[in-house]
């Protein structure tokens, strides 16, 4: 059997987009790399681990706080790179768009995930709209291999032309394994460091002239991008059938793709037969190079996943091509999309069948369904947050009423005071996770007790950054690289910002939750309650025993599964079943149970 | 050779991204150009989630799509339903015979379809065994995963010896000899 190639290399490794990211940093002698975790992202911070011998690499507790650290590690004269999800370069805005002024000494790269298809995110925005604001050139690998080789170019080019470079992913990207051959790491001597206020210090004098540098980079990289090695150009002389504008039947034509990133492996397998210009970077676009391609082809199709970021420059140019009057401009792409709309085939397969969606939950023994449980049953609104306990959003729990973004859930509850009054927020609180606190809850509790507040905040600490697969925080006392380090006290935080009423209670401590929460809401005065358990997921996570259904003294009344534990079923009869796999013996529905009719057996 | 199509699908938690590291790594030992594409954050707390594993000379989508899967690993017999539509005509599902409510069912919004295996032997060739009692059997309800792979190692052309040792590359040591049983154990049926 014909085998290929490049895995016929001892040194292959499959690899997860991400590690391959890590990987590439690695090799171009990335010195500190700093972020905060974020679905499809994180994976990069977790493999930069593998090199913590050589790499410093940390946590932070935000974005911002991330970007800055990399920022000072480039004006020191080393390598480095912050990592983050597309949301997250929002957090870290402030600092990116004003490093574009004053450029770099060390190689900077800022590598992002977006997430087309909204997998884990609160939005689907594109980076390539944010870089272009921000006067930042973007490259964009479309398998593992590249995002190595890519990871790795960023830095060189970021050192060539002054400037931070993102490296922009996407989830199918990230999250895909495909085969990598690693190189050595090659650490280059750091670079001088040399006082520079005029570059260095933005001022309004010195970010005037700086902002015309900015403009003049750009058109320098713009121009050199024409002849730049990461794009690639594949020309065929075949003629294909492809639908007519207009919808109505077919025509024969040379047909070109402008296309770049993990869309690019769908024209790839999809559409034999097209020329192919793969965009290795596409901020700013090579001109010329389009120019080019584009006199050759019959009809040119510019596919691009999310906004017509390509498309819009190419028409502005006037050059006539085909895009997002075809391919969508929400979520992923495929080959299907490709038979349809190019080629005018019919994709036929079965008719799904029609199936009870099986939307996320919280898992067995989660601590947040047993909080969430007491403030249903106060008919409690919560402001929300970002994390697994947003999922309190949703049937049965249905206690989150808003959501918007990281940290927002202090800030919004404090708007609702100020615009409609204390009473109006007696039934809501503010819900928030450890991690997210420390991201951004932090300022927004200050401006609570700074500006007159009375809501009570609710901090579900689960010890972890749950949703992104467990990552420590400022709060764990356990560094990125391992380490033992200072753990932040949530508590006293609060009470050093000026909350007068902080309490810390166990999330299986029902009574006192309820009483605490009646009474906290109730008052005029900013109150925090931290609710703590830790995730049951944690690996050093020992549930305490197994909880079961006693038949005979079950009344069927469904009272203990009203929160929705996966691990329970009610059953045709009525009765209610315990999964004694997943249970994590949490005893939520114990407590809950009025007629003792759930037994608990120690591990 | 043609691009093997194989798709996993499963309920977040039940460990798919093992099972599909593992074919992606006996893929990759026996030469051929590999993509494995995973699901992670939210879907994995109880959701929903899919892999997608893909072989041959020259791998370029990540992606299996609709009417493209030559092998439908499911770990669950309501998501073998959601996705048997992924199989080619000719395709094989590998299922665990195992049913995990949806939040959905659990609050009584939904009824858990009864007549699941049938539908699908109706459909495709079905082999089926349920991995978590027989893991269960072995001593570690955790291992079913490799009950699976001993099912789905039958319908591929590697070799079992290969299997067993990819199998000890990808698992925990103190978790070797168990999985390799449970392997064995999927391989038998």
């Amino acid at each position: 059997m014909n085998k290929l190639d490049k895995s016929n290399s001892s040194q292959a490794e499959i690899m997860l987009g991400n590690a391959a990211v890590a990987r590439g940093a690695y090799e171009a002698g990335v010195k500190v790399t700093s972020a905060y975790p974020g679905t499809p992202s994180t994976e990069v911070s977790e493999n930069m681990v593998k090199y913590k011998d050589e790499v410093y690499c940390e946590w932070a507790p935000n974005e911002k706080v991330a970007m800055e650290v990399v920022i000072g590690a480039s004006q020191s004269g080393a390598r480095a790179m912050t990592v983050m999800k597309h949301v997250g370069v929002n957090v870290a805005a402030d600092p990116l768009f004003t490093i574009a002024y004053s450029g770099v000494n060390g190689g900077l790269v800022l590598f992002v995930a977006d997430d087309p298809g909204i997998y884990s995110s609160q939005n689907e925005q594109d980076t390539r709209l944010v870089a272009r604001a921000g006067m930042v050139p973007v490259i964009e690998p479309s398998d593992s291999e590249e995002a190595r080789i890519f990871t790795k170019r960023a830095f060189e080019l970021s050192e060539k032309y002054d400037t931070p470079v993102i490296v922009r992913s996407t989830t199918r990207l990230s999250h895909s394994q495909g085969l990598v051959n690693p190189e050595p790491r090659v650490e280059p001597p750091n670079k001088p460091y040399v006082r520079d206020v005029a570059k260095n210090v933005m001022v309004p004098m010195n970010a005037r002239p700086r902002h015309l540098a900015v403009e003049e980079r750009m058109k320098r990289l713009a121009n050199d991008s024409n002849s730049l090695d990461l794009h690639k150009v594949t020309y065929s002389d075949e003629k294909i059938l492809v639908k007519n504008a207009d919808g109505a039947g077919l025509s024969e034509m040379k047909v070109g793709v402008i296309t770049s990133g993990i869309p690019y492996q769908y024209v790839r397998e999809g559409l034999p037969g097209a020329s192919i210009l793969k965009l290795g970077m596409v901020h700013p676009l090579p001109r010329r190079l389009i120019e080019e391609f584009a006199s050759k082809v019959d009809r040119l199709y510019i596919f691009e996943e999310l906004e017509p970021f390509v498309e819009e420059q190419v028409r502005s140019w006037g050059i006539d091509c085909i895009g997002k009057e075809i391919f969508s401009i929400r979520g992923e792409y495929s080959i299907q999309i490709i038979k349809k709309e190019i080629l005018g085939e019919k994709v036929e397969f079965d008719t799904p069948e029609v199936v009870p969606g099986r939307p996320p939950i919280l898992c067995p023994g989660c601590s947040h369904r047993s909080a969430y449980s007491v403030m249903k049953k106060l008919k409690l609104h919560a402001a929300g947050d970002i994390g697994c306990y947003t999922l309190g959003a949703f049937a049965p729990l249905n206690v989150m009423d808003t959501c918007v973004c990281m940290g927002s859930s202090i800030s919004t509850l404090h708007g609702m005071e100020k615009a409609q009054g204390r009473e109006y927020i007696k039934d809501w609180v503010a819900v928030i996770g450890d991690s997210t606190f420390l991201h951004t809850g932090v300022n927004s509790l200050m401006n609570m007790t700074y500006n007159d507040a009375t809501g009570t905040v609710v901090i579900l600490d689960n010890s972890t950054t749950g949703m992104t697969g467990h990552q420590h925080h400022p709060g764990t006392g356990v560094s990125l690289m391992g380490d033992p380090a200072y753990v932040i006290d949530i508590a006293a935080v609060c009470r050093s910002m000026g909350v007068n009423y902080v309490y810390e209670i166990d999330a299986y401590d029902l009574d006192l939750l309820e009483k605490t929460l009646k009474e906290e809401v109730a008052r005029d005065a900013v109150s925090v309650i931290i609710v703590k358990s830790p995730c049951a997921l944690l690996k050093d996570f020992v549930p305490k025993g197994k909880c079961a259904v006693i038949a005979d003294k079950c009344v069927k009344c469904g009272l203990c599964i009203e929160p929705a534990c996966p691990a329970m079923r009610k059953q045709k009869d009525g009765l209610i079943e315990i999964d004694q796999v997943a249970c994590n013996g949490c005893g939520l529905c114990k407590d809950l149970c009025k007629f003792d009719a759930i037994s608990f057996t120690p591990n | 050779m043609q691009t093997k199509n194989i798709m996993i699908v499963g309920v977040g938690g039940q460990g798919t991204l093992l099972t599909s590291r593992i074919l992606g790594g006996i893929a990759q030992l026996a030469g051929y150009d590999v993509k494995v594409s995973e699901v992670h954050g939210m879907a994995q707390r109880g959701g929903s989630v899919v892999t997608y594993v893909r072989y041959g000379d020259s791998v370029a989508e990540p992606l299996v799509e609709e009417g493209q899967a030559d092998i439908l690993i499911a770990f669950e017999r309501l998501e073998a339903m959601r996705y048997i539509h992924f199989l080619k005509k000719d395709g094989i599902l590998v299922l665990n015979d195992q049913r995990i409510d949806p939040v959905t069912v659990i609050t009584g919004a939904f009824e858990y379809p009864e007549d699941i295996v049938e539908k699908l032997k109706a459909r495709r060739t079905v082999v089926s065994i349920d991995a978590q009692s027989a893991a269960i059997g072995l001593g570690n309800a955790r291992v079913f995963n490799s009950v699976i792979i001993g099912l789905v190692a039958k319908n591929l052309e590697f070799s079992k010896d290969d299997w067993l040792g990819i199998i000890e590359k990808t698992v925990p040591a103190k978790m070797i000899d168990i999985n390799k049983e449970a392997f064995l154990l999927g391989y038998a049926v």
